[in-house]
Order: C-alpha cells, then sequence, then structure tokens
C-alpha cells in the first residue's frame, strides 16, 4: 500500500483512477445494487427497508462466521470446521440451557469452547507445519462427532433467560427493526474491521498472507498471529452458534452442515483472494449480503427451486475467481 | 518383508486391532455363510460397502499425486447416479440391457467430461485446485437435484440392480470392478512411464513442463480420471440403493477419500503415490465405520474416531512434529518410530501446492 505500488496499481490508462485491489469488492457492491434493484422492480413487496435489513437477521450467524473466516483465508489459510463448531455450540447451549443454567453464564462457556478448538487448530497448523486444510478437516470430524456423542436428537430451546434475550429487537424509524443476532453481528464485523485495519495485528495477517517467508524474515510475530487467526475464527463460529441458538431457539448437531462453504463463499464472492493477502472485511459482508439476496429473491420468486441457490452460487464463485484471476494476474505481472 | 509391506505395516496393523475389537464384541462377526452362492457377513460388507470410497480414493490418489485435490467428487457421486437412474426411469423396458449401458455411458461420460473441466480450470486457467473444484463441490450437488428434479428417483430395473447388489463367483459384482480399476490403474502407471511423468509433475509442475513433460495433459488427464472414478462409484451406491438421492448420495466421500489417500501414506504435498497404500486405507476406513456399527455405539461418532486418526497419522507424517517429539534416528531399519510412507524429505513447506 505504498506510493509506489498505489501507481502500479490503477487499471490500465492512466486517467481511471480505481486501485485494481479495489475492483473485485466494487463489482460485489454493484451486484448488491443490482439485485435489490432488479428485485424490487420485479416484486412488489421486496424494495423495502425491512427486507434488506432481514438481509442481516436471517444471516447474522453466517455473518459472523464469515468475519472470522476472512481473517484465516486472508493469511492464506483456510478454515472447513466453521459448520460444525457451529452446530457443537447451538448444542451446547442448548444442552446447558436445558439444564438450567442461565443465558449470560452459558455463553463464555461455548465461546471458550469454541476458542479452545480454534486455538489447538491453529497450534497444529502452525508449530507442526501441517496443512490447514487437513487440519481443519480434523477439527469439523471432531466437533461433529462431539455434537453426536452428547446427543444424536434436537433440543428446543424453552430458558426463559434465552427466550427473552431472543425475543429483544431494536427499533429503528419508520417501523423498521433489527433483531439482537442482527446487532452483535454488525458490532463483530465493527471489531474485526478496527483490528484487520487499525492495529499491527491486522498488518501481520496481511503481510503473512502476502509472503509468510518475508513475514517471518522481517521479524513479524508470526507465529503469534497464526496461531490466534485460527483462535479467533473458532470464536466467531461459536458466536454464530449462539446467534444460531436464538435464530432457532433448537440446538443439534445436524444443524449448520456445509456452512464453511457459504462462509467460504462469501468471503471469495467478497473479492478476498483464496492465496491470501488481498481482501477486505467490508467485501466479505457484501458477499454475505450477495449470499442472502440470491435466498431472497429465489424466495420471492416462488416457482425456482431451492437447489438453484447451490447452482448460483457455484457460478458466482466461477465468476468471482475468474475476474481475480484476470485482475490479479495483470499486477502479478506488471510486479515480474 | 518387502518394502511395500512394510510401508503398509501401520494401516494393516490398525485393521488387525480393529478386527480383534470385534472379536471380543461379537463372535458372530467373523462368521461367513454361503447362501444361493452368495457370501455373506461382516467381512463380505466390509468389502462391499467399501467399495465406492476405494474407488473414489483411486482417483483421488493420481490427482493427489499430480500436486492437486478434489473437492468435487462427492457431488460427481451424486450427479453420476443422478443421470443413470433418470435416464433409466424414462426407458420403456427397464430391463433393457442397451438401455442400460447407455444410462451408464452417458452417466460416466458426464462425470468424466466435468473432471476435464475441474482439470482445465486448474492446468489451463491455474487456479488453485481447492478453489477450482471448490466450484463443483458447491454447484454439483445442486446440478444433481437439477436432473432429478429435486425427487429421488426411484428404478427397478435387473441389469442395473447386479453393478451395485449382483453377486458373481460368491463375491459381490461391484469387488470385480474395483479390482479391474485398480488393476488397470497400476498397470498402466506402474509398467509404463505414466506414474512417473504424474509424480514428476506433482513434485515439480513448472519444471517438468520445461523438461518436456506435458503438465497440462497430465493434470486433465488426472482429474478427468477422478471424474471417472467417482462416476463409476455414483453408479455402485444409486444401483445399491435403486435409486438416486441427489442430496445425499456421496455425501462426506471428499472428505473420506482424502483420509484414505493420507493413511495409504501418500502425502499431500504430491509428487508420489502408493496404489495399494489407498486401498488399505480406503478398507481401514470401511472397517471402523463397520466395527462401529457392529459393536453398538452411535454411529455417527465415527467421526470422533475419524478426526483422532486423521491427527495422528497427519503428526505422524509432519517432519516438523518428528523433529520436535522424536529423537531423530538415521538407522534406516528401525522399526518404531520409522518415517511413515510417502515421508518428505525434512524441508520446510511454505505454500500450498498449486
Amino acid at each position: 500500500m505504498t506510493t509506489v505500488e498505489n501507481a502500479r496499481d490503477r487499471l490500465g490508462t492512466p486517467h481511471r483512477r480505481i486501485p485494481v485491489r479495489y475492483v473485485p469488492v466494487l463489482v460485489t457492491l454493484s451486484l448488491v445494487v443490482a439485485m435489490f434493484t432488479a428485485g424490487s422492480l420485479h416484486y412488489p413487496y421486496f424494495g423495502t427497508g425491512q427486507v434488506f435489513l432481514n438481509l442481516f437477521v436471517d444471516n447474522s450467524f453466517l455473518l459472523v462466521a464469515v468475519v472470522g473466516m476472512t481473517f484465516v483465508i486472508l493469511t492464506g489459510g483456510i478454515d472447513l470446521s466453521v459448520g460444525s463448531v457451529v452446530a457443537l455450540s447451538t448444542l451446547l447451549c442448548a444442552e446447558l440451557a436445558g439444564h438450567g443454567w442461565p443465558a449470560y453464564a452459558v455463553f463464555p462457556v461455548v465461546l471458550l469452547v469454541g476458542a479452545t478448538l480454534g486455538l489447538a487448530m491453529g497450534s497444529i497448523i502452525h508449530f507442526f507445519e501441517i496443512q490447514p486444510f487437513i487440519v481443519t478437516l480434523a477439527g469439523m470430524f471432531l466437533a461433529r462427532g462431539l455434537c453426536y456423542a452428547i446427543t444424536v436428537d434436537a433440543i428446543s430451546i424453552t430458558n426463559p433467560s434465552f427466550t427473552r434475550i431472543a425475543g429483544y429487537s431494536l427499533a429503528l424509524p419508520w417501523e423498521l427493526f433489527l433483531t439482537m443476532g442482527a446487532v452483535l453481528s454488525l458490532v463483530v464485523v465493527a471489531i474485526g474491521l478496527y483490528f484487520l485495519h487499525l492495529t499491527s495485528f491486522g498488518r501481520t495477517v496481511y503481510a503473512i498472507g502476502g509472503n509468510r517467508q518475508s513475514a517471518v524474515l522481517m521479524g513479524l510475530p508470526v507465529a503469534r498471529t497464526e496461531v490466534l487467526v485460527y483462535t479467533i475464527s473458532g470464536t466467531c463460529s461459536a458466536l454464530g452458534g449462539i446467534l444460531l441458538s436464538f435464530y432457532m431457539l433448537s440446538g443439534s448437531g445436524s444443524l449448520a452442515v456445509g456452512m464453511e462453504l457459504d462462509a467460504i463463499a462469501a468471503v471469495v464472492i467478497g473479492g478476498t483472494l483464496l492465496t491470501g493477502g488481498t481482501g477486505y472485511l467490508l467485501g466479505s459482508l457484501l458477499g454475505v449480503l450477495v449470499l442472502g439476496l440470491i435466498k431472497t429473491l429465489i424466495t420471492f420468486q416462488g416457482t425456482l427451486s431451492s437447489w438453484w441457490t447451490k447452482i448460483v452460487v457455484g457460478l458466482l464463485l466461477l465468476a468471482f475467481i475468474l475476474l481475480q484471476r484476470l485482475v490479479f494476474h495483470r499486477q502479478a505481472v506488471s510486479k515480474q | 518383508m518387502s518394502a511395500g509391506l512394510r510401508r503398509l505395516s501401520w494401516p494393516l496393523i490398525a485393521i488387525a486391532a480393529l478386527l480383534l475389537v470385534d472379536l471380543f464384541f461379537g463372535h458372530a462377526f467373523f462368521a461367513l455363510r454361503m447362501q444361493d452362492g452368495h457370501l455373506y457377513g461382516n467381512l463380505v460388507d466390509i468389502l462391499r460397502f467399501g467399495a465406492p470410497p476405494m474407488l473414489v480414493a483411486l482417483g483421488m490418489t493420481i490427482v493427489i499425486a499430480t500436486g492437486g485435490i478434489d473437492l468435487s467428487v462427492g457431488a460427481l457421486v451424486a450427479i453420476s447416479g443422478a443421470t443413470a437412474c433418470v435416464l433409466i426411469s424414462d426407458l420403456s423396458n427397464q430391463n433393457s440391457v442397451a438401455g442400460v449401458l447407455g444410462a451408464i455411458t452417458v452417466a460416466l461420460a458426464l462425470t468424466t467430461a466435468l473432471g476435464v473441466w475441474n482439470g482445465m480450470l486448474v492446468a489451463v486457467v491455474g487456479i488453485q485446485p481447492i478453489v477450482a473444484t471448490l466450484i463443483l463441490m458447491v454447484a454439483g450437488r445442486g446440478i444433481a437435484q437439477l436432473i432429478t428434479g429435486g425427487q429421488i428417483v426411484t428404478i427397478n430395473s435387473s441389469p442395473y440392480n447386479v453393478i451395485g447388489n449382483g453377486y458373481w463367483l460368491a463375491l459381490p459384482f461391484a469387488l470385480y470392478l474395483v479390482a479391474a480399476m485398480y488393476g488397470l490403474t497400476a498397470a498402466l502407471s506402474r509398467r509404463t512411464a505414466l506414474g512417473l511423468l504424474i509424480e514428476s509433475v506433482g513434485g515439480n509442475a513448472e519444471a517438468s513442463r520445461l523438461a518436456g513433460v506435458r503438465s497440462r495433459s497430465l493434470i486433465i488427464l488426472a482429474y478427468a480420471f477422478s471424474g471417472l472414478c467417482s462416476g463409476i462409484a455414483g453408479l455402485i451406491v444409486s444401483s445399491g440403493i435403486k435409486g438416486a438421492d441427489g442430496n445425499n448420495a456421496g455425501l462426506w466421500f471428499e472428505l473420506d477419500a482424502i483420509l484414505a489417500v493420507v493413511i495409504g501414506g501418500t502425502a499431500l504435498r504430491g509428487g508420489r503415490y502408493f496404489l495399494a497404500g489407498t486401498l488399505v486405507g480406503a478398507l481401514l476406513i470401511q472397517t471402523l465405520t463397520t466395527t462401529i456399527y457392529s459393536i453398538g455405539v452411535p454411529p455417527e461418532t465415527t467421526l470422533l474416531f475419524k478426526a483422532l486418526v486423521v491427527t495422528a497419522v497427519c503428526l505422524a507424517q509432519s517432519p516438523a512434529f518428528r523433529a520436535k517429539l522424536v529423537q531423530p534416528r538415521r538407522r534406516r531399519v528401525s522399526t518404531g518410530d520409522r518415517p511413515p510412507p510417502g515421508a518428505q524429505p525434512p524441508e520446510r513447506a511454505v505454500d500450498v501446492p498449486a
């Protein structure tokens, strides 16, 4: 992000002033705007503020998990355990609430479990130099297996301290509202933005993803940062699980199957390079909105079946990966 | 003991240990009985239900040998079954052998073509394998459901039924398919230079290309082969349940296949592969699953055991782990903490193989 780089960053012609690294995020932003506009023009009740806010309400847990995933992917890693840690957290919430634990006592325990899992995975990845892919795969098996070791059934949450919090919502002007979960997820995004862009920890995350060896040679705290990134992802997944348990008011080991794929898709659609080092947390937020909009559009359309979601998400993944290839390939060539 | 057997000693010991557990928990576990000229029993079941994972793992081994990975295999299993079943259910006579063969050909051609697509993304466009195959992993299940129209298509076709439920010379027919594919692959890759070339691409694709190896074609070939193997596995799965389930067929296959390859001693970094190891790895996973069913633990807890196995195997293969925790020994024949099969020279890997 030096001036030299900025000068090279620009798109082909010199009078255009958009740095290349913003292009994928801007494409995602225009996609969100285009999808929302198209929906509003087509369906009479689509173009309301509440439909837009519901994107946050219905995807709050995904958004929180995506924040953690963005940190991991920015270092060039990947976390496949997200979905099962979310499921484990919902189950823990439901199980502990069923034993009469009040909500404020449950949360620290659940967050601690998620953080510990993340810490363990991060340590194995860093200190034993095993690929993140396979370590988090083991973590995925472990968390799901723990769920089923607790119980194979779904438990519904009736604990009053939980149902009361689940009922909270933030009233906004014009009769709009956001649920507790949506507000919390936006707070997490804000915290993530702070750490990623305004602290030396965030700079180190980008540095590791950009070039690990350089980061080591520069004396950056690579070990601490890498382990911490997976710990953050584990904690975010646990918080996502808590939000999901509020949203569903139940916990089960078979919830959130394949959610890690949604999270990865959101990060990629948000313009983050899966090799690490390039990308923005706000892009990931937009990625979640794109996924949410696809689902909302398919619901409004009514006749399209749910599997079209998967196909459209796959096509979007392809489009964005090709776009990144195009944009960043040119950059890489010019650097050489 | 030959070098091959020695490399396989750990997974083989694990299988033996599992079978020992079975011996304690249920004496009937090893019972084999002949009925109508067919062999039945838990041991036969391990082989029979292990057939689809063994095939998928075979394709995965070749892809991993080129330094890649194929996450789309589970979705391809679903697509192949869906295509074959939909085509057969449209036949006026579901028992026509020609019609069934036609459906099988179309299904296998489709999954092979999708494998070529994966290979093109990796070799021509230059996308990381994990990402390139992730696309089809996400979209593939949607495609399978699109083909079946979201329904579970059931069929009643006796020629198709042979693939998953048929017997030949007392053994399940699917086993012969597995044996044929493994035999063919071993012959093609070890009796010709093909295996060497694949390993050289996995070692360093760019250096191989400069040395005159056609890296791109070989990578595309590897993914196409993986697609074909997944396609055959999909036929066995759908024939076994006499129908196609776009949502659940082949679920978690990619993970089991990667696990089998890793257990078998093929390093995820590429450049080496070991077909017999993969076969034993897949058998180990299936033995574990069958054992857990037979001793009455909830089957879902298999995942816990798998997590432990993956972690243990990966730690054992990690040069950093051995350097930190195990005394480095130079004697090649020490049996205790011998580097497991396919162990890499202790160089520090910095980035994911592309």
